[in-house]
């Protein structure tokens, strides 16, 4: 029993003890089985176990520190309207927005942030983290951290056109099936449904192998992938807009479908639309990482996220956390983007479950 | 009963065609190939006489609806043709590393589909207190990470700092069975997480749909204990969506299953693909994609039937 546990195992039932005398109910568990967890897992893993355990509870903590700090920040720089939406935002949610904004930032500027370029070879292969190169260097000798940064601009942005892509094409379709409905809707449902019914990885693969790996095929393959979720979601959600008595008066003063999609159902659409967005970017990116992760994606030497994971995997077997950055990276935006569009259904359905 | 069986067979017989046309699919995307198959293997700088050559042993000079027919009937039969760079038969080298395969997946649902539904159940009785929160948060973090980073950490943690587990699932061709299980026990738990978490989730939402409607209400107010609302009030009617929950997370681990194989070299029929995409051998990526799609829209349409099954009101469509 070094003092460590001891300090640790009081501190947690010392803690527990006053969210029990305050009548912090929830604070009370949360805190009392986090004790209880520690005495199992500290018995199998010792002592590295409970440091671990320490370790994540300050990086919870101060990710919560962080957001209800930007929340506060947002709410007052922010107009008055969506100051008071801020407002009432769950921590996730605004933790969320930090990340994307951060990732933004860093896609943005990345030639100003990033101390080396992308390709460029600087130091021996797998050299230690050291002052120059903050995290060490990949298996040719490339700057890690400079090759993170530019990885937010070229997984993210590529993941992004894709998904304007999947958007533009399924929300037109959708929105004309609705309108027109008969054989158009028809042809493009069947389509969908056919698309749909193929598992997306193995779809892509397919196209991959016989389009070959450029940009462009990557972009447009995996938009025709995606886009018949956002068909299908389009279509019901304007399909309940179409009924309504405004649309008829519309169309029988003789509005044509351009102006019915645009001014009448496309701004009563919007919200489902926007959160599908989100979740869309989510698949699309996380198909994308697994496709750069299996060597299919961006090509080398331009930096991106999946690749360089399966390029430095050699690290972990000598227990080297750095190849796992760039994954984390991917976990994280997506995490992010999902906490946020998880604020933005519940605002919008006003469900409470 | 009669009723039922025709619905079913109806649901079938759509499966069949969505998978007819999804052979056409894949049979017709190599003929979008810039030139043909010969042309893509034997590259730019091939001479007319060797692509000519090729070409006579590949078959390419029938017309490719024939083509298609003798591809389709061979393939029912478990013959693809034979691989563009080896030369050996597709079947036989597809054949093992599918048992593989299988064998990892179902190793994964058997310790994930349990789990998930109890801890679902477990969940949706505890909705909106703390636990429900952070059970929110980790299953939507385990979903987020991409397959690789979750099979990585694994790898990190319980093959190289403790050396518990191998951290390449090689499975040897005598192993036995319980070697077979710890060898592979890494690449299992990493879909296990994945799985769990989406099964969780549902598992939680249909619960908690339920739990919302009144006869449940009913059931509280009039003095029945919980644990009994849960299994004869809330149960039955639950398995429709359970049902569905479990096939559709099944289908997903089709999916899952590539690149865990990948990450931990498991010589299954996901690996197999990824290095037939890679050197563009066709008959290959062929075969793996139509047994991928065929256990997807099988997968899928045991949900559907499970859900005829277990709901009365399916059966009687207005």
């Amino acid at each position: 029993m070094s003092t460590f546990v001891i300090g640790y195992y009081a501190a947690l039932i010392a803690a527990s003890c006053l969210a029990a005398y305050f009548k912090k109910r929830e604070a009370f568990l949360l805190l009392f089985s986090l004790t209880l967890a520690s005495f199992v897992l500290g018995l199998i893993g010792g002592r590295p176990a409970l440091n671990t355990i320490t370790v994540a509870a300050a990086v919870i903590a101060l990710a919560a520190g962080t957001a209800y700090a930007w929340r506060e920040f947002l709410a007052i720089l922010l107009p008055r309207e969506l100051a008071k939406a801020i407002r009432t935002a769950p921590l996730t949610a605004s933790f969320g927005l930090f990340v994307i904004f951060t990732y933004a930032v860093m896609g943005i500027f990345a030639p100003v942030i990033a101390p080396f370029g992308e390709a460029e070879v600087i130091a021996g292969a797998f050299d230690p983290p050291s002052e120059a190169l903050l995290l060490g260097a990949d298996q040719l000798g490339r700057d890690m951290f400079s090759r993170i940064v530019y990885g937010a601009r070229n997984t993210v942005g590529l993941a992004l056109a894709a998904t304007l892509l999947a958007f533009f094409v399924g929300a037109i379709a959708g929105l004309f099936a609705a309108v027109k409905q008969g054989w158009f809707d028809q042809i493009m449902g069947r389509g969908a449904d056919v698309i749909m019914s193929i598992p997306s990885l193995i779809f892509a693969l397919l196209m991959l192998s016989i389009f070959g790996t450029n940009l462009m095929v990557i972009v447009v393959v995996v938009a025709i992938i995606y886009s018949p979720r956002v068909f299908r979601l389009s279509r019901a959600v304007a399909g309940n807009v179409v009924v309504m008595d405004y649309i008829e008066a519309a169309s029988l003063r003789g509005e044509g479908t351009g102006y019915l999609i645009r001014k009448e159902i496309l701004p009563n659409s919007m919200a489902p639309l926007i959160a599908e967005f989100g979740l869309e970017f989510c698949f699309v990116f996380l198909l994308m990482a697994g496709l750069s992760f299996l060597g299919l994606g961006i090509q080398p030497p331009t930096a991106d996220w999946g690749s360089m994971v399966r390029e430095n995997a050699l690290l972990i077997t000598f227990g080297e956390i750095t190849p796992l950055i760039p994954a984390a990276a991917i976990a994280l935006l997506t995490v992010a983007v999902n906490f946020v569009v998880d604020w933005m259904l519940f605002r919008s359905s006003g469900l409470k479950d | 009963m009669n009723d039922v069986f025709k619905l079913v067979l109806k649901r079938l017989g759509l499966g069949v065609l969505t998978l007819l046309v999804i052979s056409v699919l894949i049979f017709f995307a190599v003929e979008l190939l810039p030139g043909d198959i010969a042309q893509a293997v034997l590259g730019q700088s091939a001479t007319p006489e060797n692509l000519a050559a090729l070409r006579e042993q590949l078959g390419l000079n029938v017309p490719a609806p024939v083509r298609y027919f003798h591809w389709l009937t061979g393939a029912i039969q478990g013959d693809f043709g034979t691989s563009l760079i080896t030369g050996d038969r597709v079947g036989s080298t597809i054949g093992p590393r599918l048992l593989n395969t299988l064998f990892l997946a179902s190793y994964a649902a058997v310790i994930a589909v349990p789990a998930a539904i109890l801890l679902g159940i477990f969940v949706a009785l505890l909705r909106n207190t703390i636990f429900d929160r952070v059970a929110n948060v980790l299953t939507l973090t385990a979903i987020s990470s991409p397959e690789f980073f979750l099979g990585y950490i694994l790898i990190l943690y319980l093959a190289v700092k403790t050396g518990w587990f191998p951290a390449i699932a090689s499975i040897g061709r005598n192993a036995d069975f319980s070697t077979m299980l710890y060898n592979s026990f890494l690449p299992a738990l990493t879909m296990v997480l994945v799985v769990m978490a989406h099964m969780m989730r549902m598992t939680r939402a249909a619960i908690i749909n339920l739990l919302a409607s009144p006869y449940i209400e009913m059931a509280r107010l009039k003095g029945v204990p919980a644990w009994r609302v849960i299994v004869h009030h809330a149960l039955p009617n639950a398995w429709a969506p359970i049902i569905n929950v479990v096939a559709l997370n099944l289908a997903y681990l089709i999916t899952g299953v590539v690149l865990v194989e990948v990450v931990f070299v498991y010589p299954g029929v996901g690996q197999l693909l990824v290095d037939a995409v890679a050197k563009r051998d066709f008959p290959i990526v062929q075969a793996c994609c139509l047994i991928f799609a065929a256990t997807f829209i099988l997968l899928n349409l045991a949900a559907d039937v499970g859900a005829i099954l277990t709901n009365p009101r399916l059966r009687h469509p207005k």
